[in-house]
């Protein structure tokens, strides 16, 4: 019978287990994953859930893994791949054989240089991580939060309805400076403004220093800032130390090709871990962070270990929810040669980016709720098909997105 | 069986292969025309999470969730796999008069 093994029991690890057995895959499925719980969803650790203080949301319950014959190993560390031998070890000595392995290991919060995790530092990855620094947000309290990117701008609107007083130090000159257009990024800073968030922007810290019931960073400006909490999200490091001392290809993430297959053809990689060749955008190799990636690539290996030979082609999607508002990106901006601006109303409105030759390459909307959700799934399409709209039908509100898709 | 008809809308208020949001007593529903001109009626929010499926994109028989692009059958209510895995329940719905009802 074979053996097929996945390193790394997040949204991938998990979605990659059930699309196997889907596919008729009647083999062992062994699922590992270093963390005490089952494969649960990420994105509400910094949203809803950290303001509810709920338990993980997992991704399927124990009872499905039973049913569909997957083998889930909560709370241990793969600490090596014997290429030579196809099997994997474990941290306590044990062995396990494989004929096909996933790695679908993610990414860690990267750390302050000169700090660490722990006391009153903190990052935001995992239930036990956000379980953590809930405990900090209470009325009253002062959490500093470092980094002005998605997870911190989260937090920091969580930290907000939990009546916390919240100070995010960016140092940058603006918030979101990846991968989401100066327009929008200006509009959610304004909220977090409105709703109390003090947003120091091109603030570089020259010092962090632990004291009795409190931590203190001095920046370079002079400024001190002390909190109960300081919370790191300055972005994610590919967990890819077990590939490359195994010696398979790592550039900015474990390298694939388009099919998901490692530099070892028994050796597959998805997720947040890897990084892969993107046909939309001439075939630049990338490495997402994102949910929805996570769900499609752990998929697409699935199908791949299997045999097939389809190539990821999906259009990169992202979304983020702050305060009632949801911001969704469809499509890398970055090479846009022109930027369209599309009103959805209640306020809402859609950047459309086109290349130098006229080409949609990405969408990015912002608004209350979901309203923009609909033209964005329509633009995602869009670009998938390579158009190259007209920008005045683009901008015209009344032209109907799904009509352009059917030209 | 369903016990009561209630009156929904015009059945133009509702274009082809669309969907609107429709609240009832306390309760919310998607009501959906397909491309073929029928009608259907199912569960307003997200399986997944409590989410308006109406302002998702309807395309042929299928309601995308507005949020995380989760999948359903609207006819059956069918999940159609990953991040959504219970199914959407369904309503009996008529067209009558030019008028769109739900059984409830
Ligand atoms: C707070 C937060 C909010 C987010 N919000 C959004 C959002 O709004 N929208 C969006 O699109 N994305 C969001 N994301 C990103 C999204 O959650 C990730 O892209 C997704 O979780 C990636 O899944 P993954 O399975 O590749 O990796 P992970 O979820 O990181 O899972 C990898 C797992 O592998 C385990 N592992 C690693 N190495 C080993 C080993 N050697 N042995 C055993 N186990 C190992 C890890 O412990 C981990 O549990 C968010 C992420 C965070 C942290
Ligand atoms: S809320 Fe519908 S897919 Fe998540």
């Amino acid at each position: 019978m074979a053996n097929f093994v996945i390193v790394g029991a997040g949204e991938c690890g998990a979605r990659a287990a059930f699309a196997l057995r889907e596919k008729g895959f009647d083999g062992a499925i062994t699922l590992i994953g270093s963390e005490a719980h089952l494969p649960y969803e990420r994105p509400p650790l910094s949203k809803d859930a950290l303001v509810a203080g709920a338990g993980p949301k997992l991704v399927a319950e124990a009872t499905r893994y039973a049913e569909a014959r997957i083998d889930v190993l909560t709370g241990r560390a793969v600490v090596e791949i014997d290429r030579a031998g196809n099997r994997i070890l474990f941290d306590d000595g044990a062995a396990l054989p494989y004929d096909k392995l996933l790695l679908a290991t993610g990414a860690r919060p990267r750390a302050l240089p000169g700090t660490r995790h722990g006391g009153r530092i903190a990052a935001l990855r995992s239930h036990d991580d956000a379980a953590r620094i809930r405990a900090h947000l209470v009325e009253g309290s002062h959490i500093a939060i470092l980094g002005g990117g998605f997870i911190g701008l989260e937090l920091a609107a969580s930290a907000r309805k939990l009546g916390a007083t919240v100070t995010l130090i960016e140092g940058l000159p603006r918030v979101l400076s990846r991968g989401v257009p100066a327009e929008i990024a200006e509009i959610v800073a304004h909220r977090h403004a409105a709703e109390g968030v003090e947003i120091l922007c091109g603030a570089k810290v020259a010092g962090v220093e632990e004291l009795p019931g409190e931590v203190c960073l001095t920046l370079e400006s002079g400024r001190i800032v002390s909190a109960n909490l300081l919370v790191v999200g300055i972005g994610a490091v590919p967990n890819t130390e077990l590939a490359e001392a195994a010696g398979l290809v790592v550039e900015n993430g474990i390298s694939v090709d388009g099919r998901l297959r490692t530099s070892d053809p028994d050796i597959f990689a998805a997720g947040d871990c890897t990084s892969y060749p993107l046909p939309l955008y001439g075939e630049r190799r990338i490495r997402l962070e994102s949910w929805r990636n996570a769900q499609e690539q752990g998929q697409l290996a699935a199908a791949n270990m299997l045999g097939g030979t389809q190539a990821h082609s999906a259009v990169p999607w992202f979304w983020s929810d702050q305060y009632d508002m949801t911001l969704q990106i469809a499509g890398l901006a970055d090479g846009a040669a022109t930027t369209v601006r599309r009103e959805v109303g209640e306020g809402a409105f859609i950047l459309f980016h086109l290349d130098a030759g006229g080409r949609l390459i990405a969408a990015s909307g912002i608004g209350p709720g979901n309203v923009v959700a609909r033209d964005i799934r329509l633009a995602e399409m869009l670009i998938a098909a390579r158009v190259h709209p007209d920008p005045a039908e683009l901008a015209a509100p009344e032209t109907k997105l799904k009509k352009l898709l059917a030209a | 069986m369903s016990d009561t008809w209630v009156e929904v809308c015009a059945a133009d208020e509702i274009d082809e292969e669309d969907v609107i949001r429709f609240d009832h007593s306390g309760r919310t529903f998607a009501i959906y025309r397909s491309p073929e001109d029928t009608y259907h009626a199912t569960d307003g929010l997200c399986t997944h999470e409590k989410i308006h499926l109406a302002d998702g994109l309807v395309m042929d028989h299928v309601i995308e969730c507005p949020k995380h692009n989760g999948r359903f059958n609207y006819k059956t209510g069918e999940a159609k796999g990953a991040p959504v895995c219970v199914d959407l329940r369904t309503y009996p719905v008529k067209v009558e008069g030019g008028t769109v009802f739900i059984g409830l």
